[in-house]
């Protein structure tokens, strides 16, 4: 074992009694601190900070080296202690942030059916319209702010951890913004149920999922009732009612056993008529959860071979409870978080090992994690960079990268560069979320969209996104191009350009387009910065984190 | 430990890629591969209710399972009533610019087909007939992704298996390599100025380097990029008056029919469209299905205006991972079945008729008691189009675990 490694472990060992401990932070983390400033390479800070944030920003590697790794990852755990004034302040001219329910509902009403026939049949032309229903009162304006949110996050937010844990969340327990009602319930599931918990214990997040109208409404449960059910609260009054499998399957296979995890059309129809009565009382107003007894099912039901005695609305919570005790939850999640933070085929010790940390800490999220970053598959050599940045990775890593400040436009806009690249915030229709593998995001269209998403960023074509390239290389003399590209790529890849990348770059100084000549062709005036930030923004290296 | 290079291998397609010579070989043959016979394979994501787009009005149980949702009897003259087909079969009336297609021979139905696996997870139904494997999900590849390997190599261009979708679909995976575009208006490098300077960088930076997934890809996208641009595919308007239907779906056969126009080597295309995933309020000859459903046709119909002469050389598939309950829910919906309709279009497809034994709606002919049963196997369909239409060897293994049965179903002349 190399030196190196031998501070790996010790580091990795330190990290892992943190883990298990569960003291107060700032005890072992003085131990921690010893053992990794010394041991946190450049390297392992840096590739702690791409799968742990949204990409490095200049001199991130200098601060964490600075701070301490170990010290550095506590605090992401525990975000609420990291001041995040700026990005808050930015938030606050989003309004639609902080309402209730029923407050959206009402302030971004959806069309009047009246309006919308008027203006089907022709009495009513699309101006008149916009007058009647203008654009920032319509429901769009609540998920074009979400999104805005989310990447400005991404982007600028110092509790980073926390929002890449928000994303894997949301992901998992995914609802889709343009079905029905959802929209209207998006910004309170992801306020107060992910948010909150993204660092928490999944059986919490489990939970409040299954209670949240956005989830009820996605999943259909609030809909499935007990056979032959027609009474008041029905979603068709007067008419018969019945079973709705739709959450009962996707409970059991995306968020909790997984597909392999040993449940069967039997078990599927008896967790639905455990749920049967989980519903929303006044959707279209403040859309709280309610049982209704009415429309549950009395009957015992029996679920992975175990009873579950009839006992209304706790029905429910005893599938939840069962499912989130179950080792295939613990297996299934613990696959996940790997996948996403290590490689994209996890490595079975370690799937095992953090799912273990879920098994003895009853889901949390914390220490699983913990297990992970402190893991030697985590921190293998050949881990470095082999996995390939999804689209809101790479969009947000690059704005990053560059040292990139947006305002809210800027931040909708590079949520919209994001989706064109193939990944918009919310849009996940189907309730597997967006995958997590390479072969998922690379092909030729979207690398060319990667590609021309770096010209329009260095460029400076992104509205609402500034970016100071200037700065980027200040202190370089821009006469001489090659003193820029070396300072590009330290800023930007940090010395992990291939060869074959530097030798392309280095080939392209000679072009007159880069190497910008002065008029009585004596010397070369300046360096064409934006053209080669962008070509080294959409290189291979930069795609891979 | 797994290494960088391990964690690659690990996708069929990054093995080609690490195999060293480029995924295509381009242009070699010329204009005879250009115009060889194309198929468009359409996805409806959600499960569609294939006894809503295909109504057997003929038998008794229908009506008798859906008190809602079910399409009128066919009557003449009356647009709210199904679409009469044979007598027995009818499609929805929002379907209408098919019926011209069913009485010109070009349009064939297979009403009862599916998967021999019984999920009704979307994942894994999607999942299996994008693999081609029902019930192993260990298939790194898909179906579509095979039959591009399987056709001759000679004259293929970066354009043979196209995806319209940011997203490359599973069934499209697999050694020979696919494309996956959003529009091919947009398939191009730009940049403030000079944005040929910024195509040569960032295309040396591909072609230099390890032979990875993404350096295999980024020499893709180049090829693709000056082949379109010389082609002028994009430039390409609707012919004969085609008219799509606005939204993605119009958009996806509007750029397909400009790959087969312009001759840059299309063989297989792929386009998805979602929104049939109707356990709600799914409508009868209006609504929600019948909005998917109104789109869908006017989309298809547009696509044989379009190629006009050249559906000769085309033949459209549709298919969805499963139908849904033969009965309506309590939400006058349906929730997720087994068998559904699946259509196939083309100048060289034996239409006007239904294919494959009706199974029957009474409860006791249902699968398990309450879905539509499975009499064709979807395999046997895809091979059936994959042989005869794009002339892949029979003994080709695109459904790896499965033997063809004997007899074909001679849906393609």
């Amino acid at each position: 074992m190399s030196r190196q490694a031998a501070r790996w472990v010790l580091a990795a060992l330190a990290l892992a009694l943190l883990g298990c401990a569960g003291a107060p932070a700032n005890v072992p983390i003085a131990a921690a601190r010893v053992a990794s400033d010394s041991a946190a390479s450049d390297a392992a800070i840096l590739h702690m900070l791409q799968r742990s944030t949204y990409g490095p920003r200049p001199g991130d590697v200098a601060r964490v080296k600075a701070l301490g790794l170990a010290a550095w990852l506590e605090r992401q755990l525990d975000p609420a202690r990291l001041d995040d004034a700026a990005v808050e302040a930015a938030l606050s001219t989003l309004p639609t942030l902080t309402m209730s329910i029923a407050d959206l509902q009402r302030e971004y009403p959806r069309p009047d059916p009246e309006t919308q026939r008027k203006l089907a049949s022709g009495d009513m032309s699309p101006r008149e319209m916009r007058e009647q229903y203008p654009p920032e009162r319509r429901p769009a304006r609540i998920v074009a702010e979400l999104q805005t949110a989310r990447m400005l996050r991404a982007v600028a937010s110092e509790r980073q951890l926390q929002e890449v844990m928000v994303d894997f969340w949301f992901n998992h327990f995914n609802v889709f913004a343009a079905k029905g009602e959802v929209r209207w319930y998006l910004t309170a599931y992801e306020r107060d149920v992910i948010r909150p918990q993204a660092l928490g214990r999944f059986p919490d997040l489990l939970r409040a999922t299954a209670r949240h109208p956005a989830m009820l409404f996605y999943l259909d449960n609030w809909l499935s009732t007990r056979p032959g059910f027609a009474g008041r609260g029905a979603a068709n009054p007067g008419r018969r009612a019945g079973l709705n499998e739709n959450y009962a399957r996707e409970l059991m296979e995306l968020h909790t056993l997984g597909v392999d995890g040993g449940y069967t059309q039997a078990d599927v129809t008896e967790v639905a008529r455990a749920f049967t009565g989980w519903t929303i009382d006044r959707p279209r107003q403040d859309a709280r959860f309610v049982f209704r007894p009415a429309m549950h099912d009395l009957g015992d039901k029996r679920v992975l071979g175990r009873p579950i005695r009839a006992g209304g609305e706790r029905d429910g919570d005893q599938v939840l409870d069962l499912l989130a005790a179950h080792p295939a939850t613990a297996r299934f999640i613990a696959g996940k978080i790997v996948r996403r933070f290590v490689a994209d085929q996890p490595p079975p010790a370690l799937v095992e090992r953090v799912a273990a940390a879920y098994r003895d800490t009853g889901g949390d999220v914390r220490a699983m994690l913990r297990v992970v970053f402190a893991s030697p598959e985590f921190r293998a050599p050949d881990a470095a960079g082999a996995k390939i940045k999804k689209p809101s990775e790479f969009v947000a890593s690059a704005a990053r990268a560059v040292g990139a400040t947006a305002d809210a436009r800027g931040a909708l806009a590079l949520a919209r560069a994001a989706a064109e690249i193939g990944e918009g915030f919310y849009e996940a229709a189907p309730p597997t979320g967006y995958p997590d593998r390479a072969e998922a995001w690379v092909n030729p269209g979207t690398l060319l969209a990667r590609m021309n998403f770096a010209l329009s960023l260095a460029e400076g074509r992104v509205p609402g996104v500034r970016a100071d390239l200037g700065e980027l290389v200040s202190g370089a003399d821009r006469s001489q191009p090659e003193v820029v590209l070396q300072r590009l790529l330290a800023t930007l890849l940090h010395g992990q350009g291939s060869e074959e990348t530097r030798a392309v770059l280095t080939a392209q100084l000679g072009l007159p387009e880069i190497r910008r000549l002065t008029v009585d062709d004596r010397g070369p005036a300046d360096t064409d910065v934006a053209k080669l930030a962008a070509l080294v923004l959409g290189s291979p290296e930069f795609q891979r984190r | 430990v797994l290494t960088r290079r391990a964690l690659l291998t690990h996708g069929a397609c990054a093995l080609a890629a690490l195999a060293g010579p480029p995924r295509f070989l381009v242009r070699a043959a010329g204009a005879a591969e250009a115009r060889g016979k194309a198929l468009v394979a359409i996805f409806q994501r959600g499960a569609v209710d294939g006894l809503s787009m295909v109504v057997p009005h003929g038998d008794p149980a229908y009506y008798a399972a859906r008190s809602t949702i079910a399409l009128g009897r066919p009557r003449r003259g009356d647009a709210a009533t199904a679409l009469d087909l044979d007598g027995f079969f009818a499609l929805h009336p929002a379907l209408a610019p098919l019926i011209p297609l069913w009485d010109a021979r070009t349009l064939a139905i297979v009403p009862a087909c599916g998967s021999p696996d019984v999920t009704r997870s979307h994942f894994d139904a999607q999942d299996y007939m994008e693999s081609g494997t029902p019930g192993v999900k260990s298939t790194a590849d898909g179906w579509l992704g095979r039959a591009a390997g399987a056709l001759p190599a000679d004259g293929a261009t970066p354009f043979r298996s196209v995806a319209l979708g940011a997203r490359l679909p599973r069934v499209m995976r697999g050694d020979a390599g696919a494309l996956a575009l959003t529009s091919l208006e947009r398939f191009d490098v730009r940049a403030a100025s000079q944005p040929a300077v910024s195509q040569r960088g960032f295309e040396s930076l591909y072609r230099e380097g390890v032979r990875d997934l993404l350096h295999g890809t980024g020499r893709e996208t180049f090829e693709a990029v000056k082949m379109l641009k010389s082609a002028g595919a994009a430039r390409l308007t609707p012919a004969n008056g085609a008219d799509y239907p606005r939204g993605r779906f119009g958009e996806s056969l509007r750029q397909i029919a400009q790959l087969v126009r312009a001759d840059v080597g299309l063989r297989i295309a792929f386009a998805d469209v979602d929104g049939w995933d109707t356990h709600v309020g799914q409508g009868a000859d209006q609504g929600q299905l019948a909005n998917r459903l109104r789109d869908f046709g006017a989309g298809l119909a547009a696509f044989a205006r379009d190629l006009g002469d050249r559906l000769a050389d085309v033949v459209v598939l549709t298919m969805s991972e499963f139908g849904r309950t033969v009965g309506e829910n309590g939400n006058r919906g349906t929730d997720h079945g087994h068998a559904t309709a699946m259509l196939v279009l083309g100048g060289g497809v034996r239409g006007g008729r239904i294919y494959g034994r009706w199974p029957g709606l009474a409860p006791e002919q249902r699968f398990e008691g309450r879905d539509l049963a499975v009499t064709t196997d979807f395999r046997t369909l895809f091979h059936d189009i994959t042989t005869h239409h794009l002339t892949i060897p029979p003994t080709t293994p695109l459904f790896p675990g499965w033997t063809p049965p004997g007899r074909s179903l001679g849906l393609v002349a």
